[in-house]
């Protein structure tokens, strides 16, 4: 007796039961729709997270100061003098402000800069200019706005050569950035560039929210890391967890194995769903062997063999996992379109995901469906003739 | 000799109490033979019947069919001698509400290993030969009973096997269908199949050729029909 005949078999069987066919399946539609989903939305807002990072600028080495301690304007210049391997230093200080044109105001971000910002983070002046060396050592109140700030202040009117008042000073807005975007809830565009000297003039004091260097190229950024670190340790003599030295790649490298694990434990919640799917499976199959106990004691009178009816079971078990499957996959690549078009989530559905949970599912129908079809092959066939 | 058996026991254990549902039975049945068994309720037929359809095991005793001891084999090696050397014909029709008269009657023939088109053939034919030709497609529940003990019979004319066991066949049918069902059994026995019927009617106990009274587990009478 062929597989194909067991098949046809589980096939008739499920025909006539389609309701609860498909409510034993349902469990496994959801569960396989969520892992799928929950695995879409995970590698969306990691590859979001590693594209930005990415686009924040190659070989970048970001030092920042660890609670109670500080760094200067005059640490940029000295490290910049010490590390050959580093070719741009900028002193980056931040800060919020409520920025006022005419009679409009806007609650948003300062970040004092130099002029090698646009090198350092990869940015680009979409009209005007960044200032100059002489601007920002002259502290002259010039400043370069987003574009979030463009459409919020200015509402959308070219801000070039207005005047802004920020923290009750008046500055020239010279420049407009080109856009980065947004993502996961963070707006690059929406910020206001000025030059860090007239930043630590508006805060009083020479201390910097972090300082950020561009390394030679890709093989120096690690050497440049340890030498930034040898220097900066002997000035703190060595004290513990008083900065923190981190490249990009390290960045890209940590974001990425936190996204991961988020990503993991989103799909192993949902695995969770899918394993009680296959349990819904095994409770369906066994009210089904003890229904169908007499028919299981016709067919072996008639000759059927433990394994024929063994087989029979598994095979429905599977059938209704894998239909169960399928249709997950088509729900969950709904979820995550639908996460997408509605909440505006980078998702990004993987070929690994559903194949994943195709399998799992596969696995799930197989494992459960086996205790239920042991049980029926091993009924004493006159037991079973007389049940009921 | 198709079939013998050996101080055949039985005992069902219910609570404290026991019970010898078959007493030490022996008796021998050669091929083409044309047996009823009758008896009060509850004297063992149907567990003889079990027994002999290797059904359900002996408590002790010996069973021989075909010159080999069945008391020995394992359960999927009695699957198999059902399919091919036994033939069931219930009281109680005992066919699959869900699948047609003619998937019914080819079932035995899925589980041979028949391939499809011969099997279907076969049913075909079987179910012809017992008037069902035009009754092929019809669930059980959309049969009479009389149609639905002729689906049965069909479906051991469809497996051929060289033993027929029949529990009451007629025990649930009218007096017409019932004497339907005992020209069909005539007929197979005329081609040289052995039959062994239980039955309480003396009517259609004297249609065969052996009448074998039980009483209490035990064999009280074993004698050749005179016509
Ligand atoms: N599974 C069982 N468990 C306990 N006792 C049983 C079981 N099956 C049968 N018996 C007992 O064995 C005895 C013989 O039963 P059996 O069914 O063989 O009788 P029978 O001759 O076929 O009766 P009937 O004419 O009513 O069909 C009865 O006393 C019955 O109660
Ligand atoms: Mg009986």
């Amino acid at each position: 007796m062929g597989f194909w005949e067991i098949f046809k078999m589980a096939l008739a069987a499920m025909r006539g039961n389609k309701l609860r066919s498909l409510l034993t399946a349902l469990g496994i539609i959801f569960g396989v729709g969520a892992v799928i989903a929950m695995i879409s939305i995970g590698q969306g807002a990691s590859k979001d997270v590693s594209d930005r990072i990415s686009s924040m600028g190659s070989n970048m080495i970001i030092v920042s100061p660890m609670r109670g301690t500080r760094l200067t304007t005059e640490d940029v210049d000295t490290l910049l003098e010490r590390v050959p391997s580093v070719t741009n230093g900028m002193p980056y200080v931040r800060f919020s402000v409520t920025s006022k044109w005419s009679n409009e105001t806007y609650d948003t971000t300062v970040n004092g800069v130099n002029q090698d910002y646009t090198t350092i983070m990869s940015a680009n002046i979409a009209t005007g200019r960044l200032f100059t060396k002489e601007e920002v050592e002259n502290r002259e109140r010039v400043a370069v706005v987003g574009g979030t700030v463009v459409e919020e202040l200015f509402n959308g009117k070219s801000p070039l050569g207005e005047k802004i008042m920020l923290k009750g000073q008046s500055f020239t807005v010279i420049g407009v950035l080109e856009s980065k975007g947004s993502s996961m809830g963070n707006d690059s565009d929406d910020v206001i560039l000025i030059p860090v000297s007239v930043a630590q003039r508006i805060t009083g004091s020479t201390v910097v929210s972090s300082i950020y260097f561009k390394a030679a190229g890709a093989d120096t950024a690690a050497l440049a890391v340890a030498h930034i670190t040898a220097i900066l340790n002997q000035k703190f003599n060595n004290r513990e967890n008083t900065f923190r030295v981190t490249s990009q790649d390290e960045l890209l490298e940590t974001i990425s194995s936190t996204t991961k694990t988020f990503t993991i434990m989103l799909g192993a919640i949902a695995g969770i769903s899918l394993v009680v799917g296959g349990i819904g499976i095994m409770n369906i199959m066994l009210v089904s062997v003890t229904e169908r106990t007499r028919e299981i004691g016709i067919r072996k009178s008639l000759g059927a063999k433990r394994k024929h009816i063994m087989w029979q079971f598994i095979i429905e078990s599977i059938f209704l996992s894998v239909s169960g499957g399928l249709l997950g996959i088509a729900f969950g690549i709904g979820v995550s379109r639908a996460v997408t078009v509605l909440a505006g989530w980078a998702t990004s559905i993987s070929v690994g995901a559903i194949m994943l949970s195709f399998l799992f599912a596969l696995a799930v129908g197989l494992f459960f469906g086996v205790y239920p079809a042991y049980k029926a092959a091993n009924l004493d066939p006159i037991v079973a003739l007389r049940h009921e | 000799m198709l079939l013998q058996v050996k101080d055949l026991q039985k005992i069902y254990m219910t609570g404290e109490n026991s019970v010898a549902a078959l007493d030490g039975i022996s008796l021998s049945i050669d091929e083409g033979e044309y047996v009823a068994i009758m008896g009060p309720s509850g004297s063992g037929k149907s567990t003889l019947m079990n027994m002999l359809g290797c059904l359900d095991r002996p408590t002790s005793g010996q069973y021989i069919l075909s010159g080999e001891d069945v008391s020995q084999k394992s359960d999927d090696e009695l699957a198999e001698i059902r399919n091919k050397y036994i033939g069931f014909i219930f009281q109680g029709f005992n066919l699959l509400p869900k699948l047609t008269a003619l998937e019914n009657v080819a079932l035995p023939l899925v589980y041979r290993g028949v391939p499809a088109k011969q099997r279907l053939a076969r049913a075909q034919e079987a179910l012809q030969s017992v008037g069902l030709g035009n009754r092929m497609h019809h669930l059980p529940a959309e049969l009479s009973g009389g149609q639905q003990q002729r689906a049965a019979i069909a479906r051991v004319l469809a497996s051929d096997p060289p033993l027929v066991l029949g529990d009451e066949p007629t025990g649930n049918l009218d007096s017409r269908s019932g004497s339907e069902v005992m020209d069909i059994f005539q007929k197979l026995n005329n081609e040289g199949i052995t039959i062994i019927l239980v039955t309480h009617d003396q009517q259609i106990a004297s249609q065969t050729k052996r009448i074998i009274r039980f009483r209490d587990g035990m064999m009280q009478s074993d004698e050749k029909v005179v016509s």
